[in-house]
């Protein structure tokens, strides 16, 4: 009797504990700390994105490596955490990977950009005028002279059975020979003057022309070109195409620190809004003081690996490395910015080598669908098992009722999230849960039918079936255990849900059933058991 | 109620037939392997990506998969794959497969928001979006090789532990033949590889598995108890006897595997057509491959039980 105590206060426990875990379910209010524990979702199923980085610290001596590692591991944390995703999750995973996983998220690129990127911050000077018109005057000749080389200028190129003027968008006197146009790079910047756009149509043109090593080549040697980043608030307005000095006037990592003040004062330009502190190394006040020095007037641009963020005007000499980047910035151009020059001072080159993104609508449709085949699932095995076993059925379903209650409510106490495969083990929990309990019903059918009182069959039912229910759930556990080590997110999930499937499938068949059963036998005498 | 109450089917004298029957299915899977099966972007690398471009208003004409392979190939993109998914509320997802070096999913926004932009209304318009790098995809192959013959091993370590050396033995080439024509099925059907199958498989392994144990389970108990009895009745016997538990559990679980297939969306119904495919094969396969593989390998012994009864002329 000790032990059916022991038995029944198991079960009790069990069950209150799955209680706690899934009433923050409920619609209903809850102290705080109550509502928290709520099954949590996987990227897959809320939205969100997971990226794996690759640090390339191949060309780091053997010491250096795992400091590189971290330090990018560093980086990219302080980068999520100042764009502000509720619950990131930033993971090393084996010797020079992290895995970043962004749930919730929804401004993909930004994220994409913030976080992929290897960071190579530079200081250059854009150059002159009379550089930026010389460049330009190669690049037209160049094009003209080579257009056949890159197939989509196609549209430059005059056809010359038909009418030239209708294909030409500017009236352009062209020579009757010529078939190039003269102005392709002219026109591709859209304007004469300064500074030089690139329009959302013309865009695709001009990164594919940067792209090719041939073209870049023709730029006038000390000088390089390069885009200004897309503009977040609006991917499709003009982009800047900078003509730069190659020369590297200072690092990131002359930057010391580099944060987000908002303006002060009476001046109504500067008020209220955001700009950006800079504070340079000791070295790198010094440098910046001559270069600002003796280029007043002229634009600095900020140039992350080969894009240009900003280019602002030096005002003046700036001496003791206290510097502030000021204009029409949004705050969050500037908190950009800012993280930008922050982690500006990566060690080893990172890469993204695996990118995986669910957008909001798919998350809550896997939702609606994970639910409802659950639902028709459950129903037509209820609606079987009663329908063969009866009484003993009815034990079963409720068996299985409390199966899901706990696998949900484990998942929740062990903080796993629910994904989609997740659902999907579940779903099939709901058919391999019957099995102990066909398992048992069966083996006492058997018992009966060789003549043994209800007692004695129920007893010896449960005994013999607990030798195959132990036999057949171990192995598979073995796959279960297996899959979770090879699987990552979803994956896992799964591996997850089906494992607490088969154990609380054990303990409702052996214990809950088994409780279930005598209390009907041993309340009213039983002689008889239909199953 | 009762289904296959007191059987009686000879299953071990038809055992032949069954051979016959899984050896062609197997020889299908083993080209299927040989062939190369077709892998998702999991394994090879690529770019699979997923946009909700639904008409603006429900009387405007859909987006044709022709209008964008047309867009795409203007921009020399000539490798990409397009698919036409229905949505719940009657949307219209389009699904872009890559698995070409080079291709990169933002290109194929930039160019949809370029040629399309009134089928693009919602800033949620992206559904899914994966890049997967070649090196990934190579890793990913080999360790799910690994997953797979690692847990092979784990179970006949077990079951040998449990049972004896051929019973684990006859149990893994069962499964080998469940993992094999499931491959060889989704081979046929032009299913994809990828991730969430080869969890499949091993949950196929698994839930194939569990059924085999069942019958041996209850032939290990009737060996001992029909002492003079050949293997071959034996088997048979066992076989009959958890012959209802095999058909209900099969039940069950096809049903739940069946609804998950029918309601759970574009994105599990691959992985649930592979569970159904193991339910039904799993379960022939414990009766039909893995307990007469017992009765070839016992008749090997030299114990004085006979292997089969002479049927009585």
């Amino acid at each position: 009797m000790k032990k059916r105590k022991f038995r029944n206060l198991l079960i009790l426990a069990v069950l209150l504990v799955t209680i706690y875990y899934l009433v923050p379910l409920l619609p209903v209010e809850l102290p705080g700390f109550w509502t928290d524990k709520r099954v949590r979702l996987g990227l897959d199923l809320q939205g969100g994105m997971q990226i794996m980085l690759e640090v390339d610290h191949s060309e780091l001596p053997e010491a250096e490596k795992d400091d590189a590692v971290r330090s990018a591991v560093e980086i990219v944390r302080n980068r999520i955490d100042q764009f502000g995703v509720a619950e990131p999750s930033i993971q090393r995973v084996g010797s020079n990977r992290i895995m970043v996983q962004l749930p919730g998220l929804q401004e993909f690129d930004r994220a994409r950009e913030l976080i992929g990127r290897t960071a190579l911050l530079e200081f250059k000077l854009v150059a002159t005028a009379e550089q930026i018109e010389q460049t330009r005057e190669g690049l037209d000749k160049y094009l003209q002279e080579n257009a056949e080389k890159y197939s989509f200028l196609e549209r430059f190129i005059l056809d010359p059975d038909i009418d030239q003027l209708s294909l030409l968008e500017d009236e352009e006197e062209l020579p009757e020979e010529e078939a190039v146009a003269s102005n392709i790079f002219t026109r591709l910047t859209s304007s004469q003057g300064l500074p030089m756009m690139v329009s959302n149509q013309d865009l695709p043109i001009i990164q594919r022309l940067l792209e090719s090593e041939e073209f870049r080549n023709q730029v006038p040697s000390g000088l390089m070109i390069t885009l200004e980043r897309e503009n977040r608030l609006d991917p499709r307005a003009d982009r800047e195409l900078y003509v730069l000095l190659e020369k590297t006037e200072l690092t990131g990592s002359m930057l010391e620190s580099a944060d987000v003040r908002i303006g002060s004062g009476t001046d109504m330009q500067a008020s209220n809004r955001p700009y950006v502190s800079l504070r340079f190394s000791r070295e790198g006040a010094r440098v910046f003081e001559m270069v600002t020095g003796q280029n007043i007037r002229r634009r600095l641009a900020i140039v992350l690996d080969g894009i240009v963020y900003t280019a602002p005007v030096i005002q003046d000499r700036i001496r003791g490395g206290e510097a502030r980047i000021t204009g029409t910035f949004s705050l969050e151009e500037t908190q950009d910015l800012v993280i930008v020059l922050r982690a500006g001072n990566l060690p080893a080159p990172v890469e993204v080598i695996e990118e995986r993104t669910v957008g909001p609508t798919l998350g809550a449709d896997s939702v609606r669908s994970g639910l409802a085949a659950a639902l028709l699932g459950l129903l037509l095995v209820m609606l079987f098992i009663i329908f063969y076993y009866k009484v003993p059925g009815l034990i079963a379903n409720v068996a299985l009722l409390v199966n899901m209650a706990i696998v949900m409510g484990a998942l929740t106490l062990l903080g796993a999230a629910l994904t989609m495969p997740g659902i999907a083990g579940i779903i099939l929990t709901i058919g391999m849960a019957v099995d102990a309990n066909v398992l048992i019903f069966e083996r006492i059918r058997e018992e009966l039918k060789s003549g043994k009182t209800v007692r004695t069959a129920v007893d010896a039912g449960f005994n013999r079936a607990i030798i195959t229910i132990l036999d057949a759930n171990i192995t598979t556990l073995i796959t279960a255990v297996v899959l979770y080590q090879f699987g990552t997110g979803p994956i896992r999930g799964f591996a997850v849900t089906l494992s607490l499937g088969i154990l609380a499938s054990m303990f409702t068949a052996l214990i809950m059933v088994k409780a279930m059963f005598e209390a009907v036998i041993t309340n009213k005498n039983r002689t008889e058991l239909s199953i | 109620m009762r289904f296959f109450e007191n059987t009686k089917i000879d299953f071990i004298s038809k055992r032949r037939i069954a051979y016959i029957v899984s050896i062609i299915l197997i020889i299908v899977g083993l080209v299927a392997l040989i062939a190369g099966p077709k892998f998702s972007i999991d394994f090879t690398g690529g770019v699979s990506l997923e946009l909700d471009m639904s008409p603006p208003t429900p009387d405007h004409p859909a987006l044709r998969i022709d209008q964008i392979r047309e867009a795409l190939l203007e921009q020399g993109m000539t490798d990409v794959e397009i698919q036409t998914i229905r949505g719940q509320d009657e949307q219209t997802f389009f699904l872009f497969k890559a698995q070409a070096e080079g291709t990169e999913s933002a290109e194929i926004i930039r160019l949809m928001r370029e040629k399309f932009p009134e089928y693009i209304g919602s800033p949620g318009f992206i559904r899914l979006q994966e890049e997967v790098g070649p090196r990934i995809g190579e890793e990913l192959k080999g360790k799910a090789i690994m997953a797979i013959l690692i847990s092979l091993l784990g179970i006949i370590i077990y079951i040998w532990w449990r049972f004896e050396f051929t019973f684990g033995v006859a149990a893994v080439a069962a499964l080998f033949h469940d993992v094999l024509i499931t491959v060889g099925i989704f081979y046929i059907t032009g299913r994809e590889i990828s991730l969430a199958i080869v969890a499949a498989l091993l949950t196929i392994v698994g839930y194939s598995l569990n059924d085999t144990i069942v019958v041996f389970d209850r032939i290990r108990e009737d060996l001992k108890i029909y002492r003079k009895e050949s293997y071959g009745s034996v088997i048979n016997h066992s076989i009959n006897e958890t012959l209802s538990r095999t058909i209900i559990t099969s039940m069950t679980t096809f049903v739940v595997v069946l609804s998950l297939y029918l309601l759970g969306g574009s994105v599990i119904r691959d992985f649930a057509f592979a569970l159904m495919v193991g339910v039904i094969v799993g379960t022939y396969s414990s009766i039909f491959v893995a307990s007469p593989i017992l009765v070839e390998f016992f008749g090997q012994r030299q114990t004085g039980r006979k292997l089969i009864h002479k049927k009585k002329a």
